[in-house]
């Protein structure tokens, strides 16, 4: 009985859809005018505007009238909505409704693996396969019906469409959620451009990385406008064209992050675009720097459920970044109009979307408006779409896009009953529409005898009958049809099964009574449930966890400022022409060191007593990987267009750890999984600033490069990628070199001719017009020009060798090799040719090419006059290069004050930094390390590591953290365990 | 009957002619008397004796102390004045002699066989005294070694060996002594996932996965435990036979555990079949210190210079566990498991464990008499104690601090090894390539 209603409710929406002209009729044209009248309701038109006792009429799909006065047509069927609200219904700019999902994200980059060098797509595409700007959801959307009608279950009436795979997505299409044709459905065909940082299913090698993506999306931005010129060598590509063709659409970047969402709009602004930015969830985090991005963001609220903390070995492993994420995810949105930003939220990201209501209401309750929370559902996204005109409130001329409901539709306790789409009726609660939860009086009619009962129906599903005692009914209502059952009597085995209507609050119907006669019945509503005690009153969250920077274990309630500080009486280890001065003072200013002596007086300076102590420079690492999201392009054997500094991670714990033993400047190196690696990043390890704020500012810029098994994949299972012999590398180098002149050449060429054109300058024209301008070749031509630095991974005698002959050949040096473990087999040549070398104390052995690797190597190359730097390349080891340069002296006797210098003023120098830091000399940055004992001891530990004259290292402060962060989880843990439990006893008594 | 008295010069010279490794050879048995003098010794159970003498004959110690005499006559002495004397550091847990280069060169390795039940295989058989590895690991002191076999989740019989003889006969120190299980993992991490919902009344895959690995190891030692009962079998069963010594304590089993509820599913092994066990690995164990000394189960540390396990950890948690097991009282002993200085930093991981909590004696303890006891050979080494075999080292200074832990001298069972190896080798000959020597 019950399916046969359903199927008779659902078809009867399906008989009123509206006809295209151009389809021809199988049967009897059935055109209908469509039109309906909304009377007595609340009418929500957008959020600033309310009436009451007001009426809509809609006509064929779109609204003719809005207001409290207003002519109901008299062929409209007319629907009273006393004590109800319509308000328009929500639009989800980020969805794929309808549109194919990529069938399975491409394996993650395997490094034995081997290469796909180009695109697996045939046809006349660009060349990577994840630059998929020609798709174009509106030639590949089809209604879905499962979909659409659970996004309607909760307010959807609209929603933005776009194929979420790969860097370049194509175009976006919006559409309504109404079960019809595409044709109608479809309110603009191509309504945004999206893009992302992920290459989905695309299985081209290139980009293995995040900064590969980013640079691909740089290069795509050049090489689209270069291809506007229409070159010739390019031919037709149909990705580039399709690039070109939707940039003027609103552009949509997804970057789930928040620093992601500064990357996305680093490159916007580069190339003159501002993405709407899709962000993640945890933005709240640095809100002050998404402010900045001065840019609207697309919100989800996949808020976090509580995770099991019971088993105390599996919580350890719950990072407290995380726990306090679970906290305060739901504050993410109210932190955006805190700010003053715009949004949008979407239903994107959730793993249950059901939940959609329930975490808008608990945003609301961190603090997020009404009000906000409904533009962001419609005003906001119909204007960033230029679909206002169509859908997001409530207007004449509008579609009939609205939801009609018991109260304001963010309240815990408003039923949702229909959801009209384009002036289609969809039901989500139909048979709630009519209140009759209350107290009935029951009259069962046999021919022998006439009973009466008392019956409380609590909901559709739950009633009981109340005689002497409460007796359990079958109940069931879906606002026509009713059916009860029951038993007269407690204990009695005898039912009475009653079935009937409802006529407009009259239930009636017949039925057969416990003694198996057949009766008449009728029911009449008495008066409404007496209220439940109302549970816990509706309280604002106050969330407890603090957002510190960074926002995980170690962060900072407040970011530290630069404060005059005067150590007195350490031994001062100067590295420089002073050396090591006993019993001295050392007084910073304003992030500077400005004396070094004895006795100093200031009276403006906190005094640190170094009595016993030993204040060094700040240790310098010259080859770090911390800090980032991503290491290597390994896709390509050249890929000096991706920068480190596109994927820094302030947020890494090794910032801090790294601090904890006296490291203050790390040079972040590409990986070696290619020979011409990326762009390198010096950082200064300020813990806690942001991606900008880690930079170290003026340094020269530098790139890595790489040689030997690494680059020729001796470990991968199938090599196909060139070079596999050290041959081949350095033809690699060459090739490039060869390509980075030539690049120049034409460069200069085409400005020339720009130059004596008739025209002098002529300022419409670029050289990029002429030459297409290629990041790469870029980074190449710096190097030629001298105006960025290599440093070099290498390992054998003879590579090192011909990459200084390469070098030569194309007029520059190599800055620095780096491990350079034969390099003491040719410290006479690396001294010719000028390069510093940075190397490991004592690694070998752990590869072919590292064989001959020998712990005296920094002592020979030392001895011969280079600059040595010892470095990391390991995060653990980078908090005790105090020690690696110590073994410098065990093996081949190097003195403690060289040995220091090789991880502070020798690589300053290598880096082209050593006038700013690397010794304890007035003028240079206030970068220091104060130590318990000898820096050259394993027994010393840095007790504070300054940088810029601020203490980012205490070895007390980081005790009392240890506390602070125990309490905090502790804190947090308890209150997953209660919200757990609550939710488990709600889970049980519900069913 | 002339006095031999050897200096560090003299030393040092002696082997200036080899260029390459394949002049470096065992030093021959040394049947007579031996003293070192006027030296600070650390016994290595804890004690130091200042300006003491050793006296060693046939390459036992046979006395230590302020007093003993050295007679006049044909005897080698070893001054040791201003020098810090130690027991010969022993590696816990190493593939040395097994693996030689980590990757890419296949042939060179012998460490991990196929199959996860390889009870029976036995590493003192692949292990490779050419290896240019072990001299360097002499240079820095050690002088002896646990050879582990990897692979598969039962990998094999360990055995001991001392780092100074011409084949794997010669270098076995103590054979088959130690049974090497690898523990199924029970956790995964829930930091990389934080949105993840676990349902407490579900087991998580990986963790029945662990549990059914477990029941499976276990079944093995019951099923070994009977078979062993009898000893005449109609057909033998190599791996029953390869774990024996552990029903008689004269084998122990080595599990490989890193987490708490791996080393917990480890007591077991205590409880239901008597072994002695040692865990390998026992990043946790401070968390379960007092539970371990309970059960008497000793733990060997991997590696002091690891990163915290996680983001939240004191950052300076690898470096004192050391110290929290001391304190419990619990059996323990360091490693240097560093892929990239093939393990000759063992000296320095116990440094570091000097700087967070142990004294410098007790970390001494723990790469040397310590490692004796865990792996079954404190009767004969370990520590500078009379009757047991001369393995001892000279160090210009602390050998525990890399600024002065430079090694002069080594003896194994009273020979004196050579210390030159290969990268000594290669030093001096670009020494006298630059002229600089």
């Amino acid at each position: 009985m019950i399916k046969w209603i359903c199927i008779f409710l659902f078809s009867a929406s399906c008989f009123s859809a509206a006809a295209q002209e151009t389809f021809p009729v199988n049967g009897v044209a059935d055109d209908r005018p469509r039109i309906f009248a909304f009377i007595n309701a609340t009418i929500i038109q957008n959020s600033d505007d309310t009436l009451r006792n007001a009426g809509l009429v809609i006509a064929r799909g779109s609204i003719v009238a809005v207001g409290r006065n207003i002519n109901i047509p008299r062929d409209a069927v007319v629907i009273d909505c006393k004590d109800k609200y319509i308000s328009p219904s929500f639009i989800d700019i980020y969805s794929d409704y309808g549109v194919p999902v990529p069938e399975r994200n491409a394996p993650p980059y395997s490094y034995s693996a081997p290469a796909q060098l180009t695109s697996n797509v045939k046809g006349a595409f660009g060349w990577n396969q994840a630059i998929k700007a020609n798709v174009d959801a509106s030639a590949i959307f089809s209604t879905d019906e499962n979909k659409a009608k659970l996004l309607r279950s909760f307010g959807f009436g609209t929603v933005l469409t776009h194929q979420k795979d790969g860097i370049a997505r194509g175009t976006g299409t919006v559409v309504t959620l109404a079960g019809i044709k595409e044709n109608l459905a479809m309110i603009k065909e191509k309504a945004s451009a999206h893009y992302s940082f992920s290459k989905g299913t695309s299985t081209q090698s290139y980009p293995t990385s995040l900064m590969g993506a980013i640079a691909l999306l740089r290069q795509t931005y050049l090489d689209a406008k270069w291809y506007k010129t229409n070159p010739s060598t390019e031919g037709v590509n149909l990705s580039l064209k399709a690039w070109n063709n939707i940039q003027d659409l609103p552009q949509i970047f997804e970057a789930n992050d928040k620093w992601g969402d500064l990357r996305a709009d680093r490159i916007g602004d580069e190339f003159g675009v501002q993405f709407i930015i899709k962000g993640g969830g945890n933005e709240y985090q640095r809100i002050h720097e998404m402010a900045a991005t001065k840019a609207v963001f697309i919100l989800p609220v996949n808020f976090p459920d509580a995770i099991d903390v019971t088993d105390p070995d599996d919580v350890r492993l719950a990072a407290l970044k995380d726990l306090k994420h679970w906290e305060l995810a739901p504050s993410n949105p109210a932190a955006f109009e805190k700010a003053g930003i715009s949004f949008c939220l979407t239903t994107a990201d959730m793993n249950d979307p059901k939940k959609f209501l329930a975490n808008i209401r608990k945003a609301i309750s961190f603090g997020l408006s009404e009000k906000q929370a409904f533009n962001a559902l419609t005003k906001t996204p119909a204007s960033l779409l230029n679909i206002y005109d169509k859908v997001g409130s409530l207007q004449p001329g509008k579609l009939a896009n609205f939801i009609i409901s018991s109260g304001p539709v963010f309240d815990e306790k408003t039923i949702l009953y229909q959801n009209w789409v384009q002036g289609e009726r969809y039901f989500v609660n139909e048979d709630q529409w009519n209140n009759f939860k209350g107290i009935y009086k029951v009259s069962v009619k046999s021919p022998s005898h006439s009973t009466e009962y008392t019956l409380y129906v609590k909901d559709n599903q739950n009633a009981s009958i109340i005689t002497t005692d409460t007796l359990p009914a079958k109940f069931s209502f879906n606002g026509k049809l009713i059916s009860l059952n029951f038993s007269p009597e407690k204990k009695s085995e005898v039912t009475i099964r009653l079935s009937g209507r409802n006529d407009d609050g009259l239930w009636s119907g017949n039925g057969i009574d416990e003694n198996g006669d057949v009766v008449l019945w009728k029911a009449n509503f008495l008066k409404t449930l007496p209220p439940l005690p109302e549970s816990a009153k509706k309280k604002s969250e106050a969330a407890g966890a603090k957002i510190t920077y960074p926002f995980g274990a170690y962060g900072w309630d407040k970011m530290p400022q630069s404060e005059n500080l005067l150590i007195k009486n350490a031994t001062v280890w100067t590295c420089d022409e002073e050396g090591k001065l006993e019993h001295a003072d050392v007084l910073l200013k304003n992030g500077k060191i400005v004396q070094v002596g004895a006795n100093l007086i200031e009276a403006d300076a906190k005094i640190i007593d170094g009595t016993g102590k030993h204040l060094t420079p700040g240790i310098i690492d010259e080859h770090s990987h911390i800090a980032t999201f991503s290491i290597n392009e390994g896709g390509q054997s050249v890929t000096s267009e991706v920068r480190i500094g596109d994927n820094l991670n302030p947020d890494d714990i090794n910032i801090y750890r790294q601090l904890s033993g006296g490291v203050t400047t790390s040079h972040i190196l590409h990986g070696s999984a290619n020979t011409i690696g990326g762009q390198t990043q010096l950082i200064k390890l300020r813990w806690g600033a942001n991606e900008d704020g880690l930079k170290f500012k003026g340094a020269d810029p530098f790139i890595k490069f790489a040689l030997g098994e690494n680059v020729k994949r001796t470990t991968a299972a199938a090599n196909n990628r060139f070079p596999d012999t050290r041959m081949g590398v350095e033809q690699v180098l060459t090739d490039a070199f060869q390509r980075a002149s030539d690049y120049e050449k034409e460069i200069n060429k085409a400005e020339a001719k720009l130059n004596t054109g008739r025209k002098k300058q002529d300022r419409s024209k670029s050289v990029w017009d002429i030459v297409r301008r290629d990041l790469e070749l870029d980074a190449l031509a710096e190097i030629m020009q001298k105006k960025r630095f290599i440093t070099c991974h290498s390992y054998v005698q003879s590579e090192i060798t011909y990459t200084m002959r390469v070098a030569e050949k194309f007029g520059f040096r190599i800055n620095t090799f780096t491990h350079v473990l034969e390099g003491y087999k040719v410290a006479d040549k690396l001294k010719a040719h000028g390069a510093n070398v940075s190397t490991f104390s004592d690694w070998w052995a752990y590869k072919m090419e590292v064989a001959d690797a020998i712990a005296y190597n920094a002592a020979i190359m030392h001895k011969m006059g280079l600059n040595v730097c010892i470095n990391s390349d390991d995060a653990e080891m980078a908090r005790r290069l105090n020690q690696e340069a110590a073994k410098t002296i065990k093996y081949g006797g190097v003195s403690e004050e060289d040995a220091l210098k090789m991880i502070t003023i020798n690589p300053a120098k290598a880096l082209h930094v050593g006038d700013r830091v690397g010794s304890i000399k007035p003028g240079k940055d206030a970068d220091l390390v104060l130590w318990s004992d000898n820096p050259l001891s394993i027994y010393a530990k840095a007790e504070k590591t300054i940088v810029d004259g601020i203490i980012y290292f205490d070895i007390n402060r980081d005790l009392q953290m240890r506390e602070t962060m125990l309490a905090e989880r502790n804190r947090l843990i308890q209150k997953m365990i209660i919200q757990k439990n609550a939710a488990g006893a709600k889970n049980t008594t519900g069913r | 009957m002339k006095k031999v008295l050897i200096s560090i010069i003299i030393i040092t010279s002696a082997a200036m002619q080899a260029w390459s490794q394949d002049d470096i050879y065992p030093a021959p048995e040394y049947k007579g008397l031996l003293f070192i003098t006027n030296a600070t010794v650390h016994v290595g159970n804890g004690e130091v004796f200042n300006n003491a003498t050793i006296a060693i004959d046939n390459g036992k110690i046979k006395q230590v102390g302020v007093s003993v005499p050295v007679p006049a006559d044909d005897v080698k002495v070893i001054n040791a004045a201003g020098k810090q004397v130690y027991p010969g550091l022993i590696l816990p847990d190493c593939d040395l002699g097994l693996k030689e280069i980590a990757t890419g060169v296949r042939g060179s390795n012998d460490y991990r066989e196929l199959g996860d039940n390889n009870a029976d295989i036995r590493s003192i058989v692949a292990y490779n005294t050419d290896s240019k590895i072990i001299n360097t690991l002499k240079a820095n002191g050690i002088l002896l070694a646990d050879i582990v076999p990897q692979g598969g989740t039962i990998s094999g019989a360990s055995s001991v060996v001392q780092l100074d003889a011409w084949n794997w006969e010669d270098a076995a120190y103590s054979i088959d002594g130690g049974i090497h299980v690898n523990m199924p993992s029970f956790s995964e991490p829930l930091s990389q996932n934080p949105a993840q919902v676990q349902n407490n009344s579900v087991i998580p895959e990986h963790m029945k996965q662990a549990i059914e690995k477990t029941a499976e190891i276990k079944s093995f030692f019951m099923q070994a435990r009977a078979y062993l009962q009898d000893n005449n079998h109609d057909h033998v069963n190599l791996k029953f036979e390869a774990v024996k010594g552990l029903y008689n304590k004269t084998q122990k089993l080595f599990l490989h555990a890193n987490e708490v509820k791996q080393m917990l599913a480890g007591i077991d092994f205590v409880k239901e079949f008597g072994f002695d066990v040692v865990i390998a690995g026992g990043r946790d164990s401070w968390l379960i210190a007092d539970l371990l000394k309970q059960n008497n189960i000793a733990v060997i540390l991997q590696a002091e210079h690891h990163l915290p396990d996680t983001e939240d950890d004191d950052i300076d948690q690898p470096y004192k566990t050391p110290a929290i097991l001391q304190k419990a009282g619990v059996l323990f002993a360091l490693n240097d498991d560093a892929s990239t200085p093939r393990y000759r930093n063992l000296a320095f991981n116990a440094g570091t464990a000097a700087a967070y909590g142990l004294t410098s004696e007790e970390a001494l303890s723990a790469i040397t008499l310590n490692a004796a006891k865990i792996l079954g050979i404190a009767d004969k080494t370990g520590s500078i104690e009379v009757g047991k075999d001369a393995n001892i080292i000279i160090s210009e200074g602390d050998i525990l601090d890399m600024k002065s832990s430079k090694v002069l001298y080594a003896f194994i069972q009273g020979r004196m090894v050579n210390l030159k190896n290969k990268q000594t080798q290669l030093y001096d000959k670009y020494m006298y390539k630059y002229g600089l020597k």
